[in-house]
């Protein structure tokens, strides 16, 4: 790690401004930016010290019954914050199913929401990265890529965005406050993140100085009943996803009056699937309308290498996230929150076999 | 640019003087605190052997920054024993063999008592288990370690039964 | 600076556990007696000293896997506020080994900045000395090396085929029992099928380090080490110094698994430091450092062709292993070799070929070869009970050996039906249903029934020990054993506790030093029988001599019992024949006006016993998975070994071993794999996110059944080996129970989502 100046300013004011100086980073838990200023992806100059400032860390109830979370609220907090939960049972399950515990208390919702991708080229110093390093090119491309995008890819950049939390958050239309040297102001969060397009691979839209404060989520009653995340992992726990997909439905008893669908883990953002909201309104909630509405989101998925199945299997978490958010949300939050697996509490009991 | 930040370690106050902005939680316990009970086993977070409270939360030491510590409250496994008396948590670790090298063993611990005052798990081996898998355990010790966290639960709650208990009956949480 | 004896006696202000007491000498549960200091964090690991004036190590390394280091910005690592020292090729002080000659008898060549050649990614090229590990990571990151590149041999395609001399430690390459093809040409049925072993890496939960202190020509090194006298010899050659003047403190380690039983560069460089800077120097591992210079499982693509009767008797089985090892060392997994002791066929062949690949030398990790072979070989079982239409576990029996397989030598003890018959029982496989995809749960996930045979041979390493029976009655038994967490500190004091007639309590151990008697190598699952003999004998020594004493005073009670003899129990000598007349350690040594006897013993293998008999532990896995049958996302939902393995020194602590390895076989057959980019021969998952190894999550309840074995030809102890046994057998079992929950036979490890994904 190289050597940094450490500023601990005592207001917001004072952080943008600090902030404004290039060569600048924020620090919040540092969850994220410790780990890539130990592997030499970010050699800040200045690191700003944004954890203690006051009023970032609140959950605050609006009177539209929206709710608005301070940049700082640790992601535990939030995830286990009964109210909450209730009202937004996927987020809540996706925060959940990310990273471990000790990661969750220290990490804050601002920083996941700019947290940066796993592509192992990208956190490799010694391999090209146009993320990294604007212009060096994609070793991912040529390289060990199995586990990268499938959708919104270009030649300039194959990774995926890591976070399980902005899956939901994408789905629900939430709204990112950010205060800048130019003011304060706000961003649906399907603009907060950026593709690579043919020429750069630019991960977000903030600029220098930019500090995410808060994040609204709007009202989501309707949809509170039936929301699911499901996370496809190579270990049980504590991984990355494979692929994920949040799913929230407003049912009228068997039909689907509006859904609310993401995918995680298939492109450099969060992919908010309004073509597969679309084909489920007004639809019958069973396995042909959730199969149409995943085919739909799919449509433009292409592997980006060694990585046709996760097509396959973004299609298929897609079902599986319909399927279990229009049998409703769980009373109680999963042992294991977003697996596919139920809960094991025993070894099998004898009986419950089915041999054909 | 030196600067010192006030810290309490295991109910010692300490004013300290931070030569470097650079030092994490886990290099300032281990290095210059001379508290080398925390281990460092990836110092990126992908582990869980750093594991302490920090202001009564379980958290990834490798992962925080020292200088940003400023008035907090750190309690490492080196804290957690009454005396001669060991933590309950401790005690299961030993009678559950919920270890053989021992080299993550202060972090899981540190992680039971985290995740039994955090109180979501209750006697649940499955949430134990989810809950618990921030902590790698290269030996393979994870039944041992389950069984260590439920019986330590057990043993505090009997112990807490005059208070009000934090752990809903189930551990579940209302989703 | 005299290095303070390794034990374990507790000061009385020290924390004590309240633990349940199950008796007290061997084949007691007792809980581990390091326990206190490891759940208080007061075990100290290498990395934990800090001798006075110590300043920080750190290497920088390759990048590329192939080629020379250029250059360096050398100025600005040593214009980094705190760094001290940047050792290079160029200027890195002479060792007295040349680090490219092999050392006997387990020595690998290392790379100490030896030239500006890189052999393979990750290797040192650089070691920066700074007065804070902050400065020295950094010093280290400014060096920016350039490179001349050469093009990187990875897999197959690229690496260079040969002809080993051997593989592992001086095995064989190629074994040969009857005639092979007059075997395959009996056959009524054949299988033949290749699979792929991926590289591991241990992956100890501590990485290697090393805290090195000079005085004088005399060097201090705390660090992990499974081979104590050996490690001194070799470091002793490397540094020109007489072997006793090198001291190795390594109470405990953080697991190795293998990794710690040979001497690697880095660590090398870091002694040398210290003595160049005349300051004690600490170097400790990054994770992704681990991934080249420390050793690792190498890779193998192994083919099994069995030939079988129709009734399933086998008539000829072939196994061949291509394995990988470095560019310019050499460690092959013996993996075919796993074909050898375990299925009684007429004929059998096995054999190898090596690949060399531009890595860090391989060397043995956790069962090396044993677990690599295993997989290849239980799948191959299961495959070819398949082709015969017959029940794994009946295929099995059906081929059980009687004797060992070609040498027709008989076994020590072989308790292995029991092992099938009580897992089998334990688990209810006799209600599997033959066929695969037959089997649902009630929520609708596939389960599948699998089983592996374990196996692993018994080594006996030479190892000496001192037991002193002191005038109070009590005892210091001591011996350099190493505890990597199979619990040495606790299950030899057992064993020596037992031998001197005194509970444990009344045994002080002094352990993990080098200047204590040698205890042999830890490894090969073979150190409580090598090490516990030596203390056995030691103790008996030390009796033998007491009883010498009381037998031939006619103050004693126990006068002229010589040839009656006497048992030593409760600290106490009593007569044989009469129980009664019996007296104290202490009132004997009293009499005699004796401070304390010294027991001596240097054990080994008694030659005859290898020479006509198959010395094996043995075991039976079953496990059961479940598999999303849209998602593919698999979960090991039970596991259950039975396993034989001689006498039980301690059960809590035995069961703890196989657990281990039954987890290192789940972790195999589903999660570890080293991913290696082709153009540059990088690891690209050096880290601990993305080389899977198991979380708490992935485990499920697992059960371990201790099968009774007496066994008193194997040692004078009749202890087997543990450690190791656990992995062979489990990775088959769960890559046998995915093809029983799917129908898919992946051979291919670790399983993953994509290979059993329905169309």
């Amino acid at each position: 790690m190289n050597r940094f100046d450490f500023l601990r300013p005592a207001s917001l004011a004072e952080a943008i401004t600090a902030a404004a100086v290039p060569g600048s980073v924020y620090l919040a838990a540092g969850t994220n930016l410790l780990d890539l200023m130990k592997i030499g992806v970010t050699r800040p100059e200045r690191v700003i010290d944004i954890s203690r400032l006051p009023g970032l860390d609140r959950i605050e109830w609006l009177p539209d019954g929206g709710v608005r979370i301070g940049a700082l609220v640790r992601n535990s907090d939030l995830a286990y914050d009964a109210r909450f939960a209730a009202a937004y049972p996927a987020v809540a399950e996706a925060l959940l199913s990310g990273a471990s515990a000790q990661l969750r208390n220290a990490a804050t919702v601002g920083g996941n929401l700019l947290q940066r991708t796993r592509c192992a080229y990208f956190q490799d110093i010694a391999s090209a990265c146009n993320r990294r390093e604007p212009g060096s090119g994609c070793d991912a491309l040529q390289g060990e890529n199995r586990l990268h995008a499938v959708l919104g890819w270009t030649e300039q950049c194959i990774a995926t965005h890591p976070s399980d939390f902005c899956v939901p958050l994408a789905a629900l239309d939430a709204v990112v406050e950010i205060e800048g040297a130019a003011g304060r102001r706000e961003l649906p969060i399907e603009a907060l993140h950026r593709l690579p397009d043919a020429i750069s691979a630019t991960e977000s839209v903030l600029a220098p100085g930019d500090l995410i404060i808060g994040l609204r989520l709007p009202e989501a009653a309707a949809l509170a009943g039936h929301a699911r995340y499901v996370k496809l992992r190579e270990r049980t726990s504590y991984a990355f996803a494979v692929v994920s997909a949040a799913a929230m439905l407003d049912m009228d008893g068997d039909t689907i009056r509006s859904s609310r669908i993401a995918l995680g883990a298939v492109a450099a953002k969060p992919w908010r699937a309004h073509a597969a909201e679309a084909a489920l309104v007004g639809q019958r909630a069973n396995r042909e309308t959730f199969e149409t509405a995943a085919t739909a989101a799919l449509a433009d998925a292409r592997p980006s290498g060694d990585n046709a199945f996760k097509i396959t299997l973004a299609h298929r978490i897609l079902v599986r996230a319909l399927t279990l958010a229009s049998a409703g949300t769980p009373k109680v939050m999963p042992a294991l929150p977003a697996s596919p697996f139920p809960e094991q509490h025993a070894p099998a009991p004898k009986g419950d076999l089915h041999v054909a | 640019m030196p600067f010192s930040i006030s810290l309490t370690v295991n109910g010692q106050s300490n004013s300290i003087a931070l030569d470097d902005p650079r030092v994490t939680l886990l290099d300032l316990l281990r290095e210059r605190l001379h508290l080398t009970g925390t281990k460092k086993g990836c110092d990126r977070g992908q582990c869980g052997a750093c594991t302490v409270l920090l202001d009564g939360r379980r958290i990834n030491a490798c992962l925080t920054l020292a200088a940003s510590l400023d008035g907090s409250t750190v309690t490492t496994i080196e804290g957690l024993a009454d005396g001669t008396e060991l933590h309950p948590v401790q005690a299961a670790f030993i009678a559950c063999d919920g270890l053989q090298c021992g080299y993550c063993t202060p972090g899981q611990i540190m992680s039971a008592v985290g995740l039994l005052s955090e109180g979501h798990a209750g006697n649940d081996p499955e949430r134990v288990r989810e809950l618990m898998s921030g902590n790698i355990c290269r030996c393979g010790a994870y039944q041992g370690i389950t069984q260590a966290v439920l019986e330590a639960g057990h043993a505090l709650s009997a112990k807490n039964d005059a208070q009000p208990a934090g752990v809903p009956e189930d551990g579940r949480n209302a989703a | 600076m005299s290095p303070e004896p390794s034990s374990l006696q507790r000061t009385p202000s020290e924390p004590k556990a309240a633990i349940s007491r199950y008796g007290s000498n061997a084949g007691q549960p007792l809980t581990r007696r390091d326990g206190i200091l490891k759940v208080t964090g007061r075990a100290t690991y290498a990395a934990d000293n800090h001798p006075e004036g110590m300043v920080f190590a750190v290497t920088a390394v390759s990048r590329i896997a192939r080629g020379r280091v250029r250059s360096m910005n050398i100025e600005a690592a040593r214009a980094h506020p705190g760094v001290i020292e940047v050792l290079t090729s160029a200027n890195r002080p002479p060792l007295f080994h040349d680090p490219d000659e092999k050392m006997p008898p387990f020595g690998f060549r290392v790379e100490v900045l030896q030239d500006d050649g890189v052999r393979y990614a990750n290797q040192p090229i650089a070691l920066v000395i700074a007065e804070t590990l902050e400065a020295a990571t950094e010093g280290a990151a400014l060096l920016d090396p350039q490179y001349d590149v050469e093009p990187a041999r990875v897999g197959l395609d690229t690496g260079l085929r040969f002809d080993p001399p051997g593989v592992g430690v001086g095995g064989a390459p190629m074994t040969a029992f009857g005639d092979i093809e007059a075997g395959f040409s009996k056959a009524a049925i054949t299988m033949e099928a290749d699979y792929e072993t991926p590289p591991q890496y241990h992956n100890a939960m501590e990485p290697h380090a090393v805290v090195a202190e000079w005085d004088g020509d005399h060097v201090v090194l705390d660090m992990p080490n499974q081979a104590l006298a050996l490690s001194c010899a070799t470091y002793a050659a490397f540094f020109g110094i007489p072997v006793e003047n090198v001291t190795i403190r390594s109470p405990f380690l953080g697991g190795g698994f293998g990794s710690k039983a040979i001497i690697n560069g880095p660590q090398i460089l870091a002694i040398l430091a210290a003595r160049m800077l005349k300051r004690p120097v600490k170097l400790a591992l990054t994770r992704a450092q681990m991934y080249g210079p420390v050793g690792h499982r190498g890779q193998t693509w192994q083919r099994l062709r069995m030939g079988m009767e129709s009734d399933g008797q086998l008539t000829a089985l072939h196994h061949r292993s291509i394995s990988a090892t470095s560019a310019f060392d050499d460690f092959l997994e013996p993996a075919a070799n796993a074909s050898l002791p375990l299925y009684a066929s007429p004929a059998i062949l096995v054999e190898h070929e090596g690949l060399r690949l531009d890595t860090g030398t391989p060397g043995p990790m956790r069962a090396p070869g044993e677990a690599s072979g295993s997989a290849a070989l239980e799948v191959a079982i299961d495959e070819a009970a398949e082709a015969c239409g017959m029940d794994p576990l009946e295929f099995r029996l059906k081929n059980y050996a009687e004797t060992e397989p070609g040498t027709n030598k008989p076994f020590s003890s072989k308790a292995l039906r029991t092992c099938y018959a009580e897992g089998a029982a334990r688990f209810g496989w006799s209600r599997r249903p033959l066929s695969a995809g037959q089997m649902r749960d009630d929520d609708g996930l596939l389960v599948g029934w699998g089983m592996g045979t374990a196996v692993f041979h018994c080594p006996h390493f030479p190892a000496e020990a001192r037991a002193t029976l002191r005038a109070d009655g009590t005892a210091l038994v001591e011996t350099g054993a190493a505890d990597m967490g199979q619990g040495a500190w606790t299950a030899l004091a057992q064993i020596a506790a037992e031998a001197l007639g005194l509970d444990i309590d009344e045994v002080e151990f002094h352990s993990g030093l080098s200047t204590l008697p040698d205890a042999g190598i830890a490894g090969g699952s073979g150190h409580t029988a090598s090490a516990g003999l030596a203390l056995n004998q030691a103790g008996g020594d030390a009796i033998a001599q007491l009883s010498d004493l009381a037998v031939n005073d006619p103050a004693s009670p126990l006068f002229g019992a010589g040839n009656i003899g006497v048992t030593a129990r409760g600290g106490r000598l009593h007569r044989r024949d009469d129980e009664d007349r019996s007296e104290s350690y202490a009132e004997i040594l009293a009499r005699a006006g004796r401070s304390d006897i010294v027991g001596t013993a240097k054990s080994a293998r008694d030659p005859d016993v290898a020479s006509t008999h198959a010395l094996y532990s043995h075991g039976a896995v079953f496990a059961e998975v479940k598999i999303d049958p849209d998602l593919g996302q698999i979960r090991t939902t039970r596991l259950i070994g039975a396993f034989a393995a001689g006498r039980v020194i301690n059960p809590r602590l035995v069961q703890s071993q196989y657990f281990g390895g039954m987890i290192w076989g789940l972790s195999f057959a589903l999660h570890e794999e080293a991913v290696t980019d082709k153009r540059t021969g990088r690891i690209m998952n050096a880290d601990l996110a993305e080389y899977h190894v198991p979380v708490n999550a992935d485990v499920p309840p697992l059960e371990a059944i201790l099968v009774p074995e007496d066994d008193a030809i194997v040692n004078p102890i009749g202890v087997k080996g543990v450690g190791e046994i656990g992995i062979t057998g489990t990775v088959g079992a769960i890559a046998n129970a995915v093809w029983h929950a799917t129908g898919k036979r992946v051979r291919k490890f670790p399983i993953r989502i994509e290979d059993v994904l329905s169309a």
